[in-house]
């Protein structure tokens, strides 16, 4: 910025001039409701126990107040609440990505090993076959909470979790048809007091004899109850689980999950943390491996090829449709940012009928009823879906060029027409390169867009013809990003969060560095300017 | 897990009191009395938009009842089950979700859902619908539909139900050379990827199910059973009618019930989901059952919809009765048979819907059908199990016997791990 004198001295007017009562009274109310929302959220932080988020919080709220109430400070006063929302958005959803990378959270290890003990114990409490169904009431003595029962035959019993189900005089019973609403010496818990304490209520166990490994009543809705038996035990000292019927013994081997000795795994296992596992996935299994080389090429040539052809369509109708000799240019301008204007995953769609091999209208009224396979094929189904790509990409292209075009000063064609030079070269000297320079980081950006454009792909052809004597399930369509969904989520092993993150900061890093290199270049353009 | 509302509702509390510049510790006591005002008890649902009409009155019953809050979050019913896997461990997920039997294995290895013990009141069900609830013994959740395929019949094509397959093609293939329809019969499915769904019944009469079933009628991880000699021999038939158009893969599920809609068919294999569209064109039609193709009964798989219980309900009294009293009504389940036309599972609701032609004549079909496997191994199948059908339909494996039998040793080797 040039610095003439009158600028600094705004500047410093602006700093100086006490700012007006209202312009006060709105900034007041606006950080008191910040505030109000702070304190709220970090009073249910603070009950929650999340002490780092917390921290977080408070420090960012003292941040946005020291901004706001310190004089001076201007450009912190522009910037924090972009860089806050920077960093909730962006930061935060990548900083996380990366942790899952470094995890096995997927299927079968979706949370803590805590909730996976709780999980296997749950799954094994059966009902013994056979046992009699009780009508219950909650009751609560001096030993806590209890369970009175009345059995199919009529007999009374009561028992909490520590003293076992025994029989009660039916004399000291209050009966309610046939069914024991209350006993002496114990509370009957009324409905709202179940109501409130459920989780109690429901992870109640009153074993039938000393052994809890007799069985043990439970009740799932305050009413009824039944004989369970849990079939798996957690031994928290040795950190194993035990299999009473059969007498395995399934160990922790840290791979987050049970493991017996002969190799046998619980289905339920716990996140932990796996180290570089998932990135070298693709490197240690070298058909996957191979898979992704081929389709990393075909990647390239898709991105490549879609932003090329596109950018050549639309110059060229922005050329046309810019000449003040064409007649009904705007009538032609709206038809052809109609694709543009459609959602991408409709078009595809469309375009899946369109191409149809009997039904299609392409096939059907284009080629004569002519069977072309346009999207079994492995070469016609890569050529569908480039040209159905290019497609949805020209009007994009149409605009910015359109755009351009327009902002290239008319005098400069007019000296070069002058000094001596014919349409043509006109175009390829003067106008290209400067439409280039503006347009450029467009390029690059629409270029990083395709090689991640799943839509255009899953809608069209799922990533098939399938390559055929590959096993893993790879297409011959399959762009990087969706090999990498198919890989995480359809492989069949069930769902890999932690592979699909590690495989898409992979993706990240390729189109991270030919963006970079390709920004470069674009440096070295500006300097013709 | 109580706790959480609590807290929330503490959270209030401290903010009221922060706000009114009482620093200091902030008791939950006034926000305590207000929920017990209100009953104690407060149930969050997950479920699509169609159950939710189809139970608001039950709900609020419910409430009335029993003096629960019922918050219902309606959710798109296929993202339910991720949402409810990614969520529940939270703590701030739902106490009851509504999802197909076929999610289960999957659910109950990431640890979300509980057991829900029935009692007697599991008689009082269809028994294909417990089954299919059912995962490594114990039943997860309270089964409210039953949905299946079947042979739809054009009655002005075809007047007569066929009394075998060569009965179906030969008639579909007359009706077709007679000019007065353009296809034997329409089974959409996938150019690519196929439909091992829509054609399972086709390869049921051939060679059985996918995986062995044990003496409780479960199914049986261990035993992959997808690479059998009746499959294989499938395999072959399969390539003779996709080189003949019996099966085509260019007819998607859109244009088969488009085609059918129009006449162009004499028969074609769906469910309950399309006839809505059948009447609306005025189609007259039948359903019959799918005659066999291999000499075994060609039996469809049999899906199960249901509600079940999060492993983190926050209130898992409450759903219990919710599911045991209230969804296992007879009222809960002909709403949601009324507004969904796929048939009750409560017998005594099932009874009632047979009335309906459609609701009875989907339902024998089924009545043979076995259970969609939902043990987690069966994520493993799909994607093998369709690109190779559909490459054997297409003509593109040679040797369709050989193409199966690899395909079934893929699938076998991902199992392994």
């Amino acid at each position: 910025m040039t610095t003439t004198s009158p600028a600094p001295a705004r500047r410093r007017s602006l700093a100086s001039a006490p700012p007006s009562l209202r312009v006060i009274l709105v900034k007041i109310a606006l950080l008191a409701i910040v505030d109000a929302i702070a304190v709220f959220a970090a009073s249910i932080l603070f009950f929650q126990g999340s002490w780092l988020v917390l921290g977080i919080l408070l420090l960012g709220t003292l941040l946005v107040n020291v901004v706001y109430l310190h004089p001076g400070l201007l450009p912190a006063k522009y910037l924090t609440p972009g860089l806050i929302f920077l960093a909730i958005f962006q930061v935060f959803v990548v900083v996380y990505s990366c942790y899952i990378a470094f995890t096995n959270y997927g299927d079968g290890h979706n949370s803590t090993k805590e909730d996976a003990v709780a999980a296997i114990v749950l799954q094994n409490t059966q009902r013994v076959e056979g046992s009699p169904a009780y009508r219950v009431t909650v009751v609560e003595g001096a030993g806590g909470l209890g369970l009175l029962a009345t059995s199919p035959d009529g007999e009374f019993l009561v028992g909490t979790a520590e003293q076992p189900l025994e029989p009660l005089d039916p004399a000291s019973v209050t009966q309610e048809a046939g069914r024991a609403t209350a006993a002496e010496g114990w509370t009957s818990l009324p409905q709202q007091q179940i109501l409130q304490r459920q989780q109690e209520v429901a992870a109640l166990q009153v074993p039938l004899g000393d052994d809890l490994s007799e069985g043990f009543l439970r009740t799932t809705d305050a009413v009824n109850a039944f004989v369970f038996q849990s079939t798996f035990v957690y031994d928290e000292a040795a950190g194993t689980m035990t299999d009473s019927a059969t007498g395995t013994v399934y160990t922790d081997r840290g791979n987050g999950q049970f493991e017996s000795d002969d190799g046998q795994v619980l289905g339920t296992g716990w996140q932990i943390l796996v180290g570089l596992d998932n990135f070298l996935y693709p490197f240690q299994n070298q058909q996957f491996g191979a898979a992704l080389v081929s389709v990393t090429i075909w990647t390239f040539a898709f991105a490549i090829l879609t932003v090329g052809l596109s950018f050549i369509l639309g110059l060229f109708l922005a050329i046309a449709l810019n000449d003040p000799r064409m007649r009904s240019r705007k009538v032609y301008r709206v038809l052809i940012i109609l694709p543009y204007a459609f959602p991408s995953f409709l078009s595809a769609l469309v375009w899946l009928g369109l191409l149809n091999t009997q039904f299609g209208f392409v096939n059907e009224v284009l080629f004569g009823s002519a069977d072309i396979p346009w999207l079994t094929d492995p070469v016609l189904a890569k050529v569908s879906v480039l040209l159905v790509n290019v497609w949805l990409g020209f009007p994009y292209m149409f605009l910015i060029c359109l755009g351009a075009l327009q902002s290239i000063p008319e005098e400069l064609t007019e000296a070069a027409t002058v000094d001596g030079a014919k349409g043509w070269d006109v175009f390829r000297l003067i106008k290209l390169p400067l439409l280039l320079v503006s347009t450029a980081p467009l390029l690059i950006s629409s270029f990083a867009f395709n090689f991640n454009n799943f839509n255009t792909i899953y809608m069209l052809t799922r990533g098939g013809p399938r390559m055929s004597g590959v096993d893993e399930n790879v297409g011959h369509t399959d762009l990087l990003i969706t090999l990498v969904y198919k890989t995480a989520f359809e492989a069949g092993t069930g769902r890999d969060y932690g592979l699909a993150s590690a495989l898409s900061i992979l993706i990240f890093i390729i189109v991270a560095t030919v963006s970079a290199i390709a920004f470069r270049r674009t440096k070295a353009l500006e300097d013709l300017h | 897990m109580q706790r959480s509302s609590v807290m929330k509702i503490a959270g209030v509390g401290a903010l009221s009191l922060t706000l009114a510049a009482c620093a200091g510790g902030g008791t939950p006591a006034p926000a305590e009395s207000e929920s017990e005002a209100a009953g104690g008890g407060e149930l969050v649902i997950w479920m699509d938009q169609n159950r939710a009409d189809a139970l608001a009155d039950v709900i609020e019953t419910f409430q009335s009842e029993t003096g629960t809050t019922v918050e219902v979050v309606v959710k798109d019913f296929g993202a339910i089950r991720d949402d409810l896997t990614t969520q529940a461990p939270s703590g701030e997920g739902p106490d009851v979700v509504v999802g197909a039997h076929d999610w289960i294995g999957k659910l109950v290895q990431n640890g979300v859902v509980a057991p829900v013990e029935l009692g007697d009141i599991a008689g009082d069900f269809e028994d294909v619908s417990i089954s299919a609830m059912t995962y490594e013994g114990s039943v997860y959740g309270v089964p409210v539909s039953i949905e299946n395929i079947a042979l739809v019949r054009n009655t002005a094509l075809a007047p007569e139900a066929p009394a075998t397959w060569d009965d179906l093609v030969s008639t579909g293939q007359a009706a077709v050379e007679s000019g007065d329809a353009e296809f034997p019969l329409l089974v959409g499915i996938d150019p690519n990827t196929s439909d091992p769904y829509h054609l399972y019944p086709l390869q049921a009469s051939y060679g059985g199910p996918v995986f062995g079933i044990n003496e409780d009628g479960s199914y049986n991880a261990d035993e992959l059973e997808i690479g059998n000699e009746g499959n294989v021999e499938f395999a072959g038939a399969l390539a003779q009618w996709g080189a003949d158009g019996i099966i085509n893969l260019n007819i998607s599920q859109d244009i088969a019930k488009e085609q059918f809609a129009n006449g162009a068919s004499p028969y074609t294999i769906t469910g309950p989901w399309n006839l809505a569209d059948f009447q609306e064109a005025g189609v007259e039609y039948a359903i019959d059952p799918i005659p066999s193709a291999g000499g075994e009964p060609a039996t469809p798989f049999v899906g199960v919809q249901g509600f079940m219980v999060s492993a983190y309900a926050n209130n898992p009294i409450v759903a219990t009765q919710f599911l045991t009293d209230y969804i296992a009504s007879e009222e809960a389940q002909t709403a949601i048979y009324e507004t969904g036309q796929r048939a009750p599972a409560l017998s005594s609701a099932f009874e009632a819907a047979q009335e309906n032609p459609d609701v009875a004549g989907f339902g024998a079909v089924g009545a043979e059908g076995v259970p969609m496997p939902n043990i987690p191994e069966m994520d493993a199948l799909w994607a093998d199990w369709g690109t190779t059908q559909a490459q054997i339909i297409g003509g593109q494996a040679s040797d369709p016997g050989a193409a199966w039998t690899a395909m079934a040793e893929k699938i076998q080797s991902t199992l392994d791990g």
